[in-house]
């Protein structure tokens, strides 16, 4: 079984097992164990130290043994413990399920009921319970499940709910199966390993609960001590004999501490997103393989690709999301970058200035230049300070890229601050003109909105101006209007036109609407699988593709007026980018692949102002049928 | 924001009404002559008929419930058979000494928690995140009455450096250095737990908010990574962050219990164990519907906290 693999791998939760595995033999073998009687007192032989003749740990203050007391106690301490939880387990999992299962009315009074029991601060109740049925371990270990039914009733309610709409139910049911039946055979085998879980993740909060009430004198009553009770009664010799307080002490911390790494084992184990390293935290800057090799620069233009290739490294297996990919952009210029989801546009474009999720990501080689100068392996101080100033984004889906909980002036006003030191006021009224040029109206008011109380266009044009704020030279926008409607579309293209003509800006559009791209780009480049295909100006590729991908790409835009042109999509799927095949990525896809397309690599030839990856190339004749 | 304050109160008043009930129905639970059980069992049969007059205990539960709601609607909970004073005087007295230990180590644990957590997420895998982790199962594992203990025997009895127990009083002669110095070592044993448990809440709330698409714009925008941290991702943790510090003050103010008595602070917490042990019900009944409904309004103090960090939430 996996969970339980899954669990071995983790060092400190088996450390934790082998650790309360021990402590549990111990405490199930203590009545044949060679030990002093626990409750003998021998008042000469008060408070001996540890490692006496004949007292391991030394004895307390009646002269009875530690060792054995403390075993004895352990036994008493753990049994109490688990009771507490089995009970607790039992009667809260009772409850959860009736209210899940019959929900309703049933389900609202149950779980107002256990919010009412929630509100507590939880001693407080257990104190009242042990308060009225009076002290002792038996009352102390009722009070400790009572405190805790809530919880479970609350968790295997969630669970039942879910499982009480599944198809195998409604199918007992409707087989005629009794509602005693339905939940005994079809809702309790499912809701079993949660209550299991839920119990090993408490019974340490049991145990410590339950030595607590001893501890106080509410629970177990002398001469029996459980381990609380014996820490209790040795709190009076604390400064004189310490050992009598730090045996029993040390031995709670030792139980719980152990019960402690087996629930986080067991909770790392079945949190899917622990295994596949999503819940890393990435960097800064994106990490940078010490075995890449820089590139000169290839080509003319403000920035420049050369031969990047950026990496996703999950566990043994390695993405290759970007494969080596070469680009320029010049000022004023727009250069499209265009592919279907996966192709390696966006993480192209998020490599530029180190802004790839890392881990996983990894750049492993090639370069970007920035006026002539390699931003890959470039310190973070140095990135940090172009961000944003010298090479800024537009991000898709503004509701998610904008901070939910800062006003978007603030957003605005930071994104300056951060490069150039201005006043609150200065930041204030650049922030309404920043608005006021991405023609949001009433940008004076709208200043004060929180992303949320903003329409999606609205917020489109909030991302851009956020990326005009430092006055940059190049903006990459990564689908700034795929989630816009046609004619807000529309508007934002129009807009980022007009900025580039009258600002001097180069953009980098991605996309993957040949239409967006016909409006806006100079050239365009065509990706797929993490390469670039096809690259040309606009207008010839529109006209011409060459690539047989290219031109799969355009048949799938349906033209108006178009008359009754069938849609063509691409038969197959892009190709995992951790397998990829030898040769040309696309020839699986391809209905002109070869043998030879599968050989080996394909170079990205050049011609002219055009260059083409591809040895079947769709003819101008072929393309224009 | 006014009628949100407004409407969450009135929703607390069903759960103030539940609360009353389930003390009511505790103690309800009491085996035997309720009257004997406060009196003890060498009261005179007089005293114990006189006392269930008094009490109405000759009525039914139901009216008995109505009298005993309508009596501390009205500040009336009762006379403490032991200390022979108000029950309501006496819980005022200790619960602001409580106030002093569990507030303070509210803050602490809050501050060091949410501060660890940061950390530890911003160094994921580092030796900041691990010796952090460490130190947290550490602090969650350990029992707070024995951490208090061995503080006590290391810092007051070996080092000098603070009293071992006791508390000087916040009202009368006042001296905030002398309080200090009796507050340090049960505020810190108090929030040790509940520090760690926020602290790996923090730790997962931030490493959650870090792979948001919003932190990739910040970082776009050129935000140092300080403010990348400080600023974006522990604003967005906070929110939820903050209704576990509301589970987490529940925690706090339940181990003041051990630690008033290991410190033998004036407390509330130390008041209800010598009541329990006294079988001073009334005391006991009246200090714990007294904190439990002042814990109800701390939460929607909390809830209100809540709406006031994010906007999205409809007031």
């Amino acid at each position: 079984m996996s969970f339980l693999k899954l669990l071995a791998r983790n060092r400190l939760a088996l450390g934790g097992l082998v650790v309360m595995g021990i402590v549990v033999l111990l405490a199930l073998l203590t009545p044949i164990l060679p030990l002093k009687p626990p409750n003998i007192t021998d008042t000469g032989n008060r408070f001996l130290p540890p490692f006496s003749d004949g007292a391991l740990l030394g004895t307390d203050h009646l002269g009875r043994d530690l060792l054995s007391r403390l075993m004895w106690g352990t036994r008493l301490s753990l049994a109490v413990g688990f009771a507490a939880a089995l009970v607790a387990a039992s009667i809260g999992a009772a409850i959860g399920i009736v209210a899940g299962y019959y929900g309703g009315r049933t389900d609202n009074v149950i779980m107002r009921g256990v919010d009412m029991l929630m509100a507590f601060p939880y001693i407080l109740l257990a104190l009242a319970i042990v308060a009225a049925l009076g002290p002792g371990l038996m009352n102390a270990l009722i009070a400790v499940a009572a405190v805790n039914i809530p919880f479970f009733a609350r968790n295997i309610r969630g669970i039942t709910v879910g499982i009480a709409h599944k198809e195998f139910v409604d199918a007992a049911r409707l087989s005629g199966m009794s509602d005693a039946r339905i939940i005994l055979t079809e809702i309790l085998p499912n809701v079993v390993p949660v209550i299991v879980i839920a119990m090993s993740t408490t019974v340490g909060w049991m145990i410590l609960e339950t030595a607590g009430l001893s501890f106080l004198g509410l629970g177990s009553q002398p001469p029996v001590a459980d381990l609380g009770s014996m820490l209790g009664e040795a709190r009076s010799a604390l400064i004189t004999n310490p050992h009598s307080s730090i045996v029993p002490g040390v031995m709670i911390l030792i139980i719980v501490m152990a019960i402690n790494l087996l629930g986080d084992g067991i909770r790392d184990a079945l949190d899917p997103r622990l295994k596949s390293g999503a819940l890393n935290r990435p960097l800064p800057a994106t990490l940078v393989a010490p075995t890449r090799q820089p590139e000169s620069q290839q080509n003319e233009g403000i920035l420049t690709l050369d031969n990047l290739q950026t990496q996703f490294h999950v566990k043994d297996r390695v993405y290759r999301a970007v494969g080596g990919v070469t680009l320029s952009v010049k000022p004023g210029e727009c250069l499209g970058i265009i592919g279907e989801s996966g192709s390696g546009k966006s993480v192209t474009a998020l490599s530029v200035m180190g802004l790839v999720a890392s881990p996983p990501g990894l750049i492993t080689g090639g370069s970007v230049h920035y006026r002539g100068e390699d931003l890959v392996g470039a310190p973070y101080r140095k990135l940090r300070t172009l961000r944003g100033r010298e090479v800024a984004y537009i991000f898709q889906d503004p509701l998610a890229t904008l901070h939910p909980l800062y006003r978007v002036g603030d957003q605005l006003i930071e994104a300056i601050r951060v490069h150039r030191a201005i006043s609150r006021e200065e930041g204030r009224k650049k922030a309404i003109e920043l608005l006021e040029a991405v023609r949001i109206p009433n940008a004076a008011s709208r200043v004060n909105d929180y992303p949320h109380e903003m329409s999606g266009g609205m917020r489109q044009r909030v991302g851009i101006a956020m990326a005009l704020a430092n006055d940059p030279e190049v903006i990459i926008a990564d689908e700034p209007t795929t989630a816009l409607d046609v004619t807000v579309q529309a508007q934002i293209l129009s807009l980022l036109d007009d900025l580039r003509r009258e600002r001097g800006l180069a953009i980098v559009f991605i996309t993957h609407d040949f239409g967006v791209v016909g409006q806006l780009c100079d050239r365009v480049a065509v990706m797929y699988a993490g390469r670039i295909v096809e690259e040309g100006p606009t207008r010839a590729i529109l006209d011409a593709p060459r690539h047989p991908y290219t031109a799969g790409l355009m048949a799938c835009v349906p033209e108006l007026g178009g008359g009754r042109r069938r849609l063509e999509a691409i038969p197959g799927l892009p190709p995992a980018v951790d397998d990829l095949p030898p040769g040309c990525a696309f020839a699986p896809r391809c209905d002109r692949a070869t043998e030879a397309c599968r050989a080996g690599e394909i170079t990205l030839d050049r011609a002219g102002d055009r260059a083409l990856r591809c040895i079947h190339p769709v003819e101008p004749q072929e393309a224009a049928r | 924001m006014t009628r949100y304050i407004l409407r969450r109160l009135i929703s607390a008043i069903p759960v103030l009404f539940g609360i009353s009930v389930i003390v009511f129905a505790i103690m309800a639970l009491i085996p035997g002559d309720p009257a004997t059980a406060i009196l003890g069992s060498f009261a005179t049969p007089e005293n114990v008929a006189r006392l269930n007059e008094d009490l109405g205990l000759d009525k039914p539960l139901i009216q008995q419930y109505f009298i005993w709601l309508g009596n501390m609607l009205q500040g009336d909970f009762g006379r403490s058979f032991n200390l022979n004073r108000p029950v309501l005087d006496e819980v005022l007295e200790r619960f602001n000494a409580t106030l002093v230990l569990a507030g303070t180590s509210f803050v602490l644990c809050s501050v060091l928690g949410i501060v660890a957590g940061v950390v530890s997420a911003a160094n994921q895998y580092g030796p900041a995140d691990k010796a952090i982790t460490f130190v947290v199962l550490l602090g969650i594992s350990i029992p707070s009455f024995f951490l208090g203990m061995m503080m006590i025997l290391t810092f007051a009895v070996n080092l000098r450096l603070f009293p071992a127990s006791g508390m000087w009083p916040i009202f009368g002669d006042r001296d905030l250095w002398a309080l200090l110095r009796h507050l340090t070592l049960p505020a810190l044993a108090l929030s040790v737990v509940a520090t760690g448990v926020i602290a790996r809440l923090a730790r997962s709330a931030m490493l959650e908010v870090l792979r948001q698409d919003f932190i990739r714009t910040a970082r776009a925008k050129g935000v140092p990574e300080r403010g990348v941290i400080w600023r974006h991702a522990l604003r967005a943790a906070m929110v939820s962050i903050i209704p576990v510090l509301g589970i987490q003050a529940g925690f706090v103010l339940s181990g003041a219990v051990y630690i008033e008595v290991v410190f033998q602070w004036p407390g509330i917490g130390r008041m209800l164990v010598d009541a329990i042990l006294r079988r001073d019900i009334l005391l006991v009944q009246g200090g714990v519907v007294f904190v439990a409904a002042c814990y109800v309004f701390f939460n929607i103090v909390v809830d209100v906290a809540q709406s006031l960090l994010d906007p999205r939430i409809k007031t």
